[in-house]
């Protein structure tokens, strides 16, 4: 069985290439690099996209880049249940694109921080994290400005009433609590799904940490179960 | 024209510099050619004061695939892959505007080395400071960092390694030093040369404002209190420009449509344009009108004295030209042709058909005027070597020494600097900045390059013959310990004002000892930067020739880290620690004084160390390995036990002070960890290398440092220590 992934290239993109590599590693698949100024697009099963500085992050992240003429097509995709995952900057684009809700702020202490951070694991039944079991505690990069998630009051309680909120910063014994995010995210948010259980966004760089030689393996889950997410679906 | 002194002051030339142009050209020169002649001239552009001393150094060896000369240096790393790297200052820009001097510092080095057909894969920085207590200090400290995150992260390009370094030398003046390095084909080099008569010159990127005008000159000027108002010399950096360009030129190299090209860097089109004809022995012109601004009303010598950035020039075959175009087109970045390369030898500027200035691209490259500024032994070389260590020596609590010596800003962590900037995005950094050398690892092949930038200041200052040398056998033994192969060196040789003899002494002797350690360890210099007058109110820095060493490692799974791996490990010391407290981190701290003799260098130690440390990794006998330097073998022992916070039983003897044993910093030391049965193993590849070596103890579970040497005793928790060491920085640094 053969499925179609895309990792969307924007101007300023700089992860697209790992996201490529890091797939293939892990999966043994390959993955298309899309130029954002594609107006039609394959019926790729999977779409990556990627962390990096779309468009300089001069206006707002992501603000731009939503209007890119392949985000048209990514949201087609995203209603037909296609699976979207945004990394980083491809976060703060689906938020922008409001495939995602909230928005994400400049880090609490306005430094960017790229470090190893836990991550806790808080739904294991999605489409892209069915290999983890509910409170595995990761180690994972982030590396980022702008991570601090926030939402209307609102839109919280519907992502903890509806176990939206997928990945949830943590320290390394797995406790989340105030104060733990690096970022300042409400609700130590480090991840979340959309309703529909099709796109999901995450700050941290599961990509960084799928071989040994680069640090750790806690990142590959994420790619195997989309793999058998795909698998099980049974998508030519 | 009146021959009033204004005519060439103005452009920065001497009067005999003046006359010089007048018998070259043989006839008056109008304002904008005296202008490229000023910037072409001036030491930052032409290295008049420093080219004689420059070409003492070593160059060439079999893993040397281009020298200095080029836009940066590349070394050979096997199997159809080179390493391009280079190493810039951005000094002046940065003590005026940190940010953005850092940021372009930064930009214009990676630009440097994807003008060579590289990817860049790392960017190293090298910086000081002044004393980190005052305010504007911790400003400068903040908007650096800030400035090298803000592009580096941007652009993708992971920020692996470096150092900082405070003291009150650097209050006015701090130094930024960045280092890019690139991957690419030995069979797809491409080099700065304007070939083929009748090419089109192109400029693509940004467009042309008044930023950065006369950048040059400006580094090569002295600072003062006065300078707030050269903040216009100071260029603004546009990172995301600069991605797009860098996959753009990437692109058209990658397709072949390209002859030559080069960055737009000091003195913008003006060094591009005449050093590109000047290579290539042709001549090219450049039509003004086609060049497209960011701003109207641009005077001649304004466009040609711009270091607006983010802009490269491209020689390119007629036929190929709409080819380029449209790949230019596609990352929605201008590209422009502005002219033809010619058979004249002249670098000839229009506007239309008026000329506006003609000069031989030679006079303003090969003829430029070569010095050899007098030089004298200041008095204080002899008067610092002599220094009562009584105080350190007699010190009596040690374990307080250790603690004062992990909370000072130099031997602090660093991670408040290296958490700002992305370390591990492109996938390839196996070790980055918390061990002696940073590990990259080659897509496709297991094959390693280490990378590592050194310079210890203070050494330079009371030695500058012996501390350059010990800078290039560090920044090697930072490679070796990991288990690589030192391989060669870019230099950023950070100075005073040359025209001082003190001074220029010191540069001298720098030279000479880089030049002897550089041949010795056969690491040739590939290329790099001179910045001198860095003074600030008439106080010159510690001089700094800062060392970016490339190393290679065949097998990446023969890498050696430096932490401590396990319990009952034995850790040993290779090397022999004598009584040098001179000059060292601990006295200063204790006296307050910069004094004392330099440590000793032995070259020949410091080969068959490096050369057992590469055998002993391809032999799997070392659980880990961490260079002695700064703050001496405590500061080493306890680095390698935080990782994992393991604690060490350890129990010599030995007949030098405790200060000495614990503190001194003697070079060519390296603390190792094996598993007990290696040991015979390991003492007859020491004795194979003529290397000495001490049994100090073993790796605990403890969690707790305990030292006797000889009657005195050091203990304390690691998990103390670590906390001290892992947060002074970051309190003092914070605004």
């Amino acid at each position: 069985m053969t499925f179609k992934t895309a990792v969307i290239v924007f101007p300023g993109s700089n992860c697209d290439q790992d996201c490529v590599r890091s797939w293939q590693t892990v999966t043994g698949l390959k993955a298309d690099l899309v130029w954002h100024k594609e107006s039609k697009i394959d019926n790729y099963d999977l779409i990556i996209l990627p962390g990096g500085f779309s468009y300089g992050d001069y206006l707002r992240t992501g603000a731009i880049a939503r209007f890119s003429p392949v985000m048209a097509e990514v949201i087609r995709l995203a209603y037909k249940g296609h699976l979207v995952i945004g990394i980083c900057n491809g976060f703060q684009i689906l938020t922008e694109a409001h495939l995602l809700p909230g928005a994400l702020l400049r880090n609490r202490y306005l430094k960017y921080i790229c470090k190893d951070i836990y991550l806790r694991v808080e739904n294991a039944k999605t489409a892209f994290t069915g290999g983890y079991h509910r409170g595995d505690v990761l180690r994972i990069p982030i590396s980022h400005g702008e991570g601090n998630y926030n939402v209307s009051s609102h839109g919280l309680k519907e992502l903890q009433d509806h176990d939206l909120i997928v990945f949830r910063y943590c320290t390394p014994d797995g406790t989340v609590g105030a104060d733990i995010a690096p970022n300042g995210s409400m609700d130590s948010i480090a991840g979340i799904i959309n309703k529909a259980g099709n796109v999901l966004g995450l700050m941290p760089h599961p990509e960084r940490v799928s071989e040994d030689e680069l640090g750790g393996t806690d990142g590959r889950s994420v790619w195997t179960s989309i793999l058998s997410t795909l698998q099980k679906r049974g998508v030519a | 024209m009146k021959e009033d002194p204004s005519l060439w002051k103005e452009h920065d030339l001497t009067e005999s510099e003046y006359r010089k142009i007048l018998e070259l050209m043989g006839r008056q020169p109008n304002y904008l050619e005296l202008a490229l002649f000023g910037v072409m001239w001036s030491e930052h552009c032409c290295y008049k004061d420093s080219k004689l001393q420059l070409a003492k150094l070593p160059t060439k060896g079999p893993q040397v695939i281009q020298g200095p000369g080029e836009n940066a240096g590349i070394v050979d790393i096997g199997d159809g892959f080179g390493i391009a790297f280079k190493m810039e200052s951005h000094n002046h820009p940065s003590a005026i505007e940190p940010f953005q001097g850092a940021a372009t510092g930064i930009g214009g080095i990676i630009r440097d080395v994807f003008a060579m057909g590289a990817r860049p894969i790392a960017s190293l920085d090298s910086l000081r400071f002044g004393d980190i207590n005052n305010h504007r200090v911790k400003s400068l400290l903040n908007g650096v960092v800030a400035g090298i995150g803000s592009y580096g992260n941007c652009m993708g390009i992971p920020t692996v390694a470096g150092e900082v370094f405070f003291h009150p030398s650097f209050q006015g003046n701090p130094l930024v030093n960045a280092m890019s390095v690139g991957l690419l084909k030995t069979d797809k080099i491409f080099r700065g040369k304007a070939s083929g008569v009748g090419n089109i010159v192109m400029l693509v990127g940004s467009r042309t404002g008044r930023d950065g005008i006369k950048g040059a000159s400006f580094a090569s000027e002295e600072l003062s209190d006065m300078d707030a108002d050269k903040r216009h010399n100071v260029q603004v950096g546009d990172p995301f420009m600069e991605k797009l360009l860098l996959e753009a030129t990437l692109e058209i190299l990658e397709a072949d449509l390209v002859v030559g090209l080069q960055d737009l860097g000091a003195a913008g089109l003006t060094s591009s344009g005449c050093e590109m004809a000047g290579r290539a022995g042709n001549g090219l012109y450049m039509d003004l009108d086609l060049v497209p601004l960011r701003e109207q009303g641009l005077e001649d010598w304004e466009m040609m004295l711009s270091e607006s950035q983010e802009r490269m020039l491209l020689i390119v075959e007629p036929v190929k030209v709409d080819a380029v175009r449209k790949v230019f087109d596609k990352w929605d970045l201008l590209s422009t042709a502005i002219g033809k390369v010619t058979d004249d030898g002249c670098f000839t500027l229009k506007r239309g058909e008026k000329v506006l200035a003609s000069i031989p691209a030679a006079y303003l490259t090969e003829k430029a005027p070569v010095y050899s500024p007098p030089y004298s032994e200041p008095a204080y070389f002899e008067e610092r070597k002599h220094a009562d260590h009584s105080p350190v020596v007699n010190y009596g609590d040690f374990t307080e020494l250790l603690k004062r010596l992990l909370i000072s800003p130099n031997l602090s962590s660093k991670h408040w600097v290296y958490e700002q900037y992305d370390t591990t995005v492109m996938l390839n950094t196996v070790i980055g900045p918390i061990g002696d050398a940073a590990l990259l690892r080659i897509p496709d092949t297991r094959k390693g390059v280490a990378l590592s930038c050194d310079c210890n200041s203070r050494y330079v200052y009371l030695d500058p013959e012996k501390g350059a040398a010990i800078a290039v056998a560090e920044a090697a033994l930072n490679v070796a310990v990991l288990g690589a192969k030192p391989l060669a060196i870019t230099n950023c040789l950070n100075f005073g004002n040359p025209e001082n003899p003190q001074i220029f002494w010191q540069f001298v002797k720098a030279i000479d000892g880089l030049a002897r350690a550089a041949g010795y360890l056969d690491t040739p210099v590939t290329g790099g930067n001179v910045s001198f007058y860095n003074e600030y109110d008439g106080k010159a820095i510690f001089p700094t020739p800062c060392i970016g060493m490339v190393g290679y490692l065949a097998d990446l799974d023969n890498r050696v880290s430096f932490h401590f791996k396990k319990p009952s490990d034995l850790v040993i010391l290779i090397g022999k620690s004598l009584e040098e407290l001179g000059a060292s981190e601990v006295h200063y701290l204790v006296t307050g004084k910069d004094e004392g003799t330099v440590p000793s260098l032995d070259l020949e130690l410091a080969k068959s160390l490096n050369d057992f440390l590469q055998e002993a990794a391809n032999r799997k006998l070392l659980q880990s390995a961490h260079d002695c330097s700064d703050g001496g073998l405590a500061m080493c022992l306890v680095e390698s036990a935080f990782p994992l916070a393991l604690g060490l039983n350890l129990n010599w003897k030995d007949n030098i002070s405790t200060a000495s044993a614990l503190f001194g910093e003697t070079q060519s030391r390296v603390v190792v960890s094996i598993e007990p049965d290696k040991l015979d193993s390991l003492k007859s590849l020491l004795n194979a290398h003529n290397l000495p070596h001490t049994l100090l103890g073993e790796v605990t579970d403890s969690g707790n440092l305990v030292i006797n040497y000889n009657s005195d005793k050091v203990s304390a928790s690691i998990a103390e220590l670590k906390d001290l060491w892992y947060g002074a920085l970051k309190k003092e640094a914070e605004i």
